[in-house]
């Protein structure tokens, strides 16, 4: 592990075993889909067949008599929702949109999309009413490539769409199903192609790919007379749920109550809400709880997976300098606007420091799901593009592709493409990390076999989070938060809480509570949980301490400058007396009462953070297949609060960037039908599909946070597209600029059959 | 839809049901007898998280009927502790840190029981080779795969 100006921590850097460990261990958890409510009956979704077309009518009279059916709903029964935007942390949501993908009015824009719902005594019974649903549409043409829905004469999927142009707020005078056009530009692009050495200019596409999170979307409903709503669901933020579910249907924010349960996976996939309305819905008509679960195809169906792309870059070097970048970013955003591209153009030059450059970013709707956020969202895309293009002009110019990397790094003060200077950042020393690897160091050799390496950049979250610190008489400590534990976060916040109160981490307690129990917590997303919420545990624990100095200061009869807190004891600078954090616990009820602590916060001073990694591959030409041989993933991490989460961070990410660069993608018939929509036919990778994965955490710790900590979860998914694509071409030759890489692809392109 | 009678002992317990002819074994556990550590991932037998013993054989309780169970041994994960005492891969997952979400991890540790116990002496391989029919999406496999050595050499120490 690089360490750089690391302070000396006692309970931070260590591996305890996570709180929520045990019950996830025995099978005790209890997800979404394991709740049982007395009186509980199920739903079940209708979605539609085709990938466009206009609803002329819905009967469900003979699904409403069929056997054990107690509610239908359509979108008739929703709310007419406000034009709206809501921010949901890595993505914002328009609510009127949100509505029409919960449940299809006049247009139904992907296969998949619901348009009725029914509630029964058992799932069988209510798939069994979908059948008797007799909806009439008039099918229209689909729109499933991003660059065909930008030509002129393309099917509109909305007539009343208009190109916004971001930077102006203009919109077009024609309908389009180009939903937003932005640019980000600097210095002059065309004056430093002309000067350079080598300019190389490449087309890259990514396919539309899943999270692929092994629980599916789930929601339990119950609606009670008097309007009060209660809903169980795994989600990456209850709150989001509420507010969002409170503005779809309509309702004050204190009538509804979300009670998260644990969450099987999200990677971004679980921000969006799908069933949830429906489900209150249903509850509401029959006057019983209802849960509904998605089944795996309407997973892959119906809920987000993230845009695919069409990548166009030009960039240019001048001897090891990278001197301009011209790119346009056509990214899919699925049935409704809000594709991840802003974030792909934002994030797509951030580990370098070039001068002259000029960004063009097009969010293109499609007859697709609607996109959702997916680890990093929109930068893996563009890292693959530019990543690639910088392999190969630090190629040309015989530059050690890390040693070009290092030579452009992008450093505090260097200014992102939206001109805002970087505060203290890392990838420097994460080339540097990784130029001093083993893995580096060692030789590759042999035939079909090659080495690769990439960076990537994502910015991550800080937002708003909420949490109260409750001191027991014997010295044990709850900490009550509403953030989504999605991998470990009890742990990371427990540790930090520890840290600032200088006791065991046994001592305390964490635990994720419902929407009415505790203030506003923003999702689990942009990697801010450890971040954010870990800042507000430790302004709560700063509350404790200063709580504890009070009453000791009382006891003692001194004023309460003369009294300080170290080490989980306080004491008295005057004559030395002391008492440990037990004894003013055990003694709060004659100080003062309950000793507790609690933040609310926006969480300033996020650090974005860089990964590097280095992969070595055999590809065989025969099969096309591709063998990870090794892989290592260094990281600027800030502070590793517990190194192995943080390094099970680091490998997931990777395996699933493994898992888009070789095989993952939606394949889409002609009429838009995904023909893969099973885990059999997605295929993602498996355990005998890679290697073990080794990282290296280099530690510049983020000067925004009481203990430098940077998010870690989403930056490890941006370089492995690339890094494949480099060592694929280091062993073969053939720059693949369109993925997956599949065997397919390989066999074809090392054949000449392309 | 009738209903049939069904007989089996699951996690050492001697249980009877009523059950459909078309539902199936994990709906069975899940909805009938309250035994959720179970997870439906796919329902197709594609992602492992519903994996049990069934006289001594890993399956896919998604891909058996509940009919099916009349007269067999069932383990779950319910029945892999003895008490408050938790097995060795239990102990190994939560100290490699081999679970994030934790939705896939009943599946791995009743599918890694099944191999360790007759194949205590797997290596990484044979352990990724048996663990392949168990999707994990968080963990990247390497603290799956370091935890269920580590509970195999415990578990080899353990006989020796």
């Amino acid at each position: 592990m690089t360490t750089v100006e690391k302070p000396q921590y006692r309970v931070i850097g260590t591996r305890p075993i996570r709180p929520d460990g045990v019950e996830k261990v025995t099978g005790k958890a209890l997800y979404g889909a394991d709740i049982r409510l007395p009186g509980m009956i199920y739903g079940k979704v209708l979605r539609s067949p085709h990938a466009h077309a206009r609803i002329r009518s819905i009967d469900t009279s003979a699904a409403e008599q069929a056997p054990g059916v107690l509610a239908v709903v359509t979108h008739a029964d929703l709310p007419t929702a406000a034009d709206r935007v809501e921010e949901l942390g890595e993505s914002a949501v328009n609510v009127k949109e949100v509505s029409e993908n919960i449940l299809a009015s006049e247009k139904v824009l992907y296969r998949g999309h619901a348009v009725a719902a029914v509630a029964a005594t058992s799932p069988h019974l209510a798939e069994e009413a979908l059948k008797l649903i007799r909806v009439d549409y008039e099918v229209l043409p689909p729109v499933l490539d991003v660059l065909d829905a930008m030509r002129e004469d393309a099917p509109l999927l909305d007539e009343n769409r208009r190109t916004k142009t971001l930077m102006t707020g203009e919109l077009s005078e024609k309908p389009s199903n180009i939903a937003s056009y932005n640019r980000f530009q600097g210095g002059d692009v065309e004056a430093a192609f002309a000067e350079a050495d080598v300019v190389v200019e490449r087309e890259f596409r990514t396919k539309m790919v899943h999270q692929g999170y092994i629980e599916p979307q789930n929601s339990t409903a119950s609606w009670n007379a008097d309007g009060t709503l209660t809903i169980w669901t795994s989600t990456q933020g209850a709150f989001a749920v509420r507010n969002l579910v409170a503005e779809v249907l309509k309702k004050p924010i204190a009538q509804v109550k979300v009670v998260p349960m644990e969450i099987g996976g999200g990677f971004g996939g679980k921000l969006p809400i799908y069933l949830d309305p429906v489900a209150a819905l249903l509850s509401k008509k029959s006057g019983r709880p209802v849960k509904i679960v998605m089944s795996r195809t309407e997973v892959f169906e119906a809920t987000g997976p993230t845009s695919g792309t069409v990548i166009r870059v030009k960039a240019a070097a001048k001897g090891d300098r990278l001197t301009a970048v011209r790119a346009s970013l056509f990214y899919e955003a699925g049935a409704f606007p809000g594709s991840s591209v802003g974030a792909g153009s934002m994030t797509m030059l951030a580990p370098y420091s070039v001068e002259n450059f000029e960004l063009h970013a097009y969010d293109v709707v499609v007859n697709k799901p609607k996109t959702a956020a997916y680890r990093a969202p929109g930068a893996p895309a563009a890292a693959f593009a530019i990543e690639s293009v910088i392999d190969e002009l630090a190629r040309h110019q015989k530059v050690d592709p890390l040693v070009f990397r290092k030579v452009n790094s992008a450093r505090k003060g260097t200014k992102m493409v939206n001109g805002i200077a970087f505060p203290r950042i890392g990838h420097e020393e994460c080339v540097e990390a990784a130029l001093n690897s083993d893995h580096y160091r060692s030789p590759i050799e042999g035939p079909y076999r090659g080495r690769g390496v990439a960076s990537g950049y994502w910015f991550n979250g800080g937002m708003q989070s909420s949490v109260v610190v409750a001191v027991n008489t014997d010295g044990t400590v709850n900490l009550v938060e509403g953030s989504t534990d999605i991998g470990g976060t009890r742990a990371s916040l427990a540790m930090q809480l520890a840290e600032t109160l200088g006791i065991p981490y046994e001592d305390i307690r964490p635990s994720v509570v419902d929407t009415d129990s505790i203030g506003h917590n923003d999702v689990t997303g942009g990697s801010r949980t450890t971040f954010a919420t870990g800042m507000a545990v430790y302004e709560a624990g700063m509350a404790v301490r200063r709580e504890m100095v009070a009453r000791a200061a009382r006891l003692w009869g001194l004023p309460e400058d003369d009294v300080e807190y170290a080490d989980g004891t306080v004491r008295s600078k005057k004559d030395g007396r002391q008492f440990t954090f037990k004894e003013v616990a055990a003694q709060s009820a004659r100080t003062g009462g309950p000793i507790t602590g609690k933040a609310s916060l926006v969480a300033r001073g996020v650090g974005g953070a860089y990964g590097t990694h280095i992969v070595d591959v055999e590809v065989d030409p025969e099969t096309g297949k591709v063998t990870i041989l090794r892989y290592t993933a260094v990281q600027d991490v800030g502070t590793a609060i517990h190194p192995s989460y943080v390094e099970g961070q680091i490998q997931g990410g990777v395996v699933q960037g493994i898992g888009w660069a070789l095989n993952e993608e939606y394949v889409f018939d002609e009429e838009g039908r995904m023909v893969n929509a099973s885990f059999l036919d997605y295929r993602m990778p498996t355990a005998l599909d890679v290697p073990m994965i080794d990282t290296i955490l280099v530690e510049v710790p983020n000067p925004g946070h009481p203990y430098g900590v940077r998010g870690v979860g989403e930056v490890p998914i941006v370089p492995p597209l690339a890094a494949i694509a480099n060592a694929i071409y280091d062993a073969t030759g053939h720059r693949f600029t369109e993925l997956p890489m599949s065997p397919r692809r390989i066999v074809e392109a090392l054949n000449g059959l392309a | 839809m009738k209903r049939t009678y069904v007989q089996a002992r699951i996690n050492g317990e001697d249980r009877d049901f009523l059950c459909e002819p078309r539902q199936s074994l994990l709906e069975v556990l899940r909805e009938e007898l309250g035994l959720t550590g179970s997870k439906e991932g796919c329902n197709n037998g594609n992602c492992g998280a519903c994996s049990v013993l069934m006289n001594g054989r890993v399956v896919n309780a998604c891909c058996i009927l509940g009919v099916e169970a009349d007269g067999a041994d069932i383990t779950t994960i319910e029945g892999i502790a003895r008490g408050d005492r938790l097995h060795p891969l239990q102990q190994a997952f939560l100290e490699e840190a081999a679970l994030q979400c934790g939705i896939c991890t009943p599946g791995f540790i009743v599918s890694a029981k099944a191999l360790l116990d007759r194949e205590p002496d797997a290596d990484e391989h044979r352990i990724r080779f048996w663990l392949s029919g168990n999707l994990c999406r968080c963990t990247g496999y390497d603290k799956i795969i370091r935890a269920v050595q580590r509970a195999a050499s415990q578990l080899q120490e353990s006989q020796a």
